[in-house]
């Protein structure tokens, strides 16, 4: 079994980005899940999966099969996997091995939230058992690994702030970002500390919406007239199993064998990439990212940023539509709809002649690692 | 203002049945740390099985030296609960033990947290948090 370009991304779709008042997740979902169908010229009832991330902010019981009365399908496999931010790219590759292995023909798989408008106590509660040290919420969690980070390998504020600063430009082009307000050295440098050494432009959106891919084989694209399918050419994952006190080392994670994996099945190494969409929940991630994937050697991420550059004409073209900083908190879906775009030549801030795209996600606190590598439609 | 403030509580621990002896030996001025006698393996936080070997039948309750070293620290400008709005800013740090396990903990007695070093030696300093005694950690005085 050969799955490199086996399975396809067929459609994509999403909901306006920033806040919905008033609107469920589910809603948002069936919103995004009607997009990406319209996206694709399939009919919902085609349908035989459906693969949910369940909302981040509020843990839901059966939550996939809510999504699925709300759009009238009974799939034939579906749920919600818990990868945290991991999910979406954990369950388009669960999605394309269900495919090939005969369990359903055609996938979606979606995810919304509705953090800013509605319930967010779910994003603030403390991480474990250490609430009487003040250990509470996610970014304390990054911020250690950020601290240990510079103490390691002399990794700046600077070049986690470049990080900040690249995806904020990007988004001034994307017209669905919800932050477009371009970010000087400077106003990096004053931003509020929130958890040193992390400041609030190092921190992520908070962002209601919705965002969905539909997943089918490459031949069922081509019997339907699919106009841009989109191959899937490879797919990995890794779990940091340890809490980050608890990890033996705070600057490396499994993300390393979720690459290795990916770039495996594909027949591809980091220098074959042109446009990578790295989760940056926080700047020091995708800092992280590029050295675990192998794009440079361990501690040499933040002069990657610095030196070789993240910009549309840098080394390496990174988050061009703005990523969880700029374009939408939302946990990754909108990264490989990025990635779709790039392949298809339609992103609004497009690197030219991208052949291939790498996405990432990752979820906990490095916990949970996806990865996922799509080329130019055949 | 400042004194309604001070009067939420802090979240404090749940004891149970598995941790119970670790918040009491603290009482007693001990930091103690779970250690297998079937594969040697030392850890925190408290587990009913050894994540190495899995026996649960093996381990027991060890007495921390109080050497320890600061992995990474952290220092919350933000209250993300309203007890911790009069202490902001304050420090939460990765804590190695010399025996080996690691946890969460403050280091205190420090006037600037920004001058803190990765790997600089630390050692216990109990403190008392409504009738809690709390594991922290302060720098070794090298000079």
């Amino acid at each position: 079994m050969s799955a490199r370009g086996s399975a396809v991304i067929a459609g994509i779709g999403h909901t306006a980005y920033g806040a919905h008042p008033g609107r469920s997740s589910v809603s948002l979902n069936v919103e995004a899940i009607r997009n990406a169908l319209a996206d694709a010229g399939v009919e919902k009832e085609a349908v035989d999966g459906l693969f949910v991330k369940f909302p981040t902010s509020q843990f839901d019981f059966i939550y996939a099969h809510k999504v699925a009365e709300a759009i009238g399908i009974q799939p034939r496999i579906g749920g919600v996997w818990d990868q945290a931010g991991a999910g979406n790219i954990g369950m388009i590759a669960f999605a394309a091995m269900a495919i090939e292995a005969g369990q359903c023909e055609i996938a979606i798989v979606s995810f919304a939230d509705n953090p800013k408008t509605g319930e967010r106590a779910g994003l603030q509660k403390a991480m474990g058992p250490d609430e009487i040290f003040g250990w509470l919420g996610p970014v304390g969690g990054y911020a250690m690994i950020a601290r240990r980070h510079m103490g390691e390998f002399g990794t700046t504020a600077d070049q986690l702030g470049a990080v900040a600063i690249n995806a904020r430009a990007n988004a001034l082009e994307n017209p669905h970002a919800q932050l477009r307000k371009p970010l000087t050295l400077e106003a990096y440098r004053d931003s509020k500390p929130v958890v040193a050494p992390l400041r609030r432009d190092d921190c992520c959106l908070v962002s209601d919406g919705g965002a969905a891919v539909v997943v089918m084989s490459a031949a069922r694209a081509k019997a339907l007239g699919v106009p841009a399918p989109v191959p899937i050419l490879g797919f990995g994952q890794g779990q940091t199993a340890w809490n980050v006190e608890l990890r033996p080392s705070l600057t490396s994670t499994m993300a390393a064998a979720s690459a290795r994996t990916a770039f495996d099945m594909a027949g591809l190494r980091p220098r074959d990439i042109d446009v990578a969409q790295f989760y940056d929940c926080f700047t020091i991630v995708p800092i992280v990212t590029l050295e675990d994937y192998g794009f440079c050697e361990p501690g040499g991420g933040g002069a990657f940023v610095t030196h070789k550059g993240i910009g549309i004409d840098g080394a390496l073209p990174m988050n061009t539509s703005g990523g969880l900083l700029a374009e939408s908190g939302m946990p990754g879906m909108q990264l490989v709809i990025e990635g779709v775009r790039q392949m298809r030549g339609t992103a609004a801030r497009q690197v030219r002649d991208a052949r291939t795209c790498i996405i990432s996600n990752q979820g906990g606190i490095m916990h949970t690692h996806s990865t996922l590598i799509v080329g130019q439609p055949q | 203002m400042t004194d309604v403030v001070a009067a939420i509580p802090l979240p404090l621990p749940v004891r149970d049945a598995l941790n119970a002896p670790y918040w009491d030996a603290l009482l007693e001025g001990r930091h103690t740390f779970q250690r297998c006698g079937a594969c040697g393996n030392a850890w925190l936080p408290p587990r009913n099985e050894c994540p190495r070997c899995l026996r649960a039948d093996s381990w027991s309750w060890e007495t921390a030296s109080g050497r320890a070293r600061l992995i990474s620290w952290v220092v919350f400008h933000t209250a993300f609960h309203p007890a911790f709005k009069g202490r902001v800013p304050y420090t939460v740090a990765i804590v190695e033990l010399a025996e080996g396990p690691r946890l969460i903990s403050n280091v205190v007695g420090i006037d600037d947290p920004e001058a803190l070093r990765i790997d600089q030696p630390l050692e216990l300093a109990i403190e008392s948090e409504d009738g809690v005694a709390v594991p922290r950690y302060r720098p070794v005085d090298e000079r």
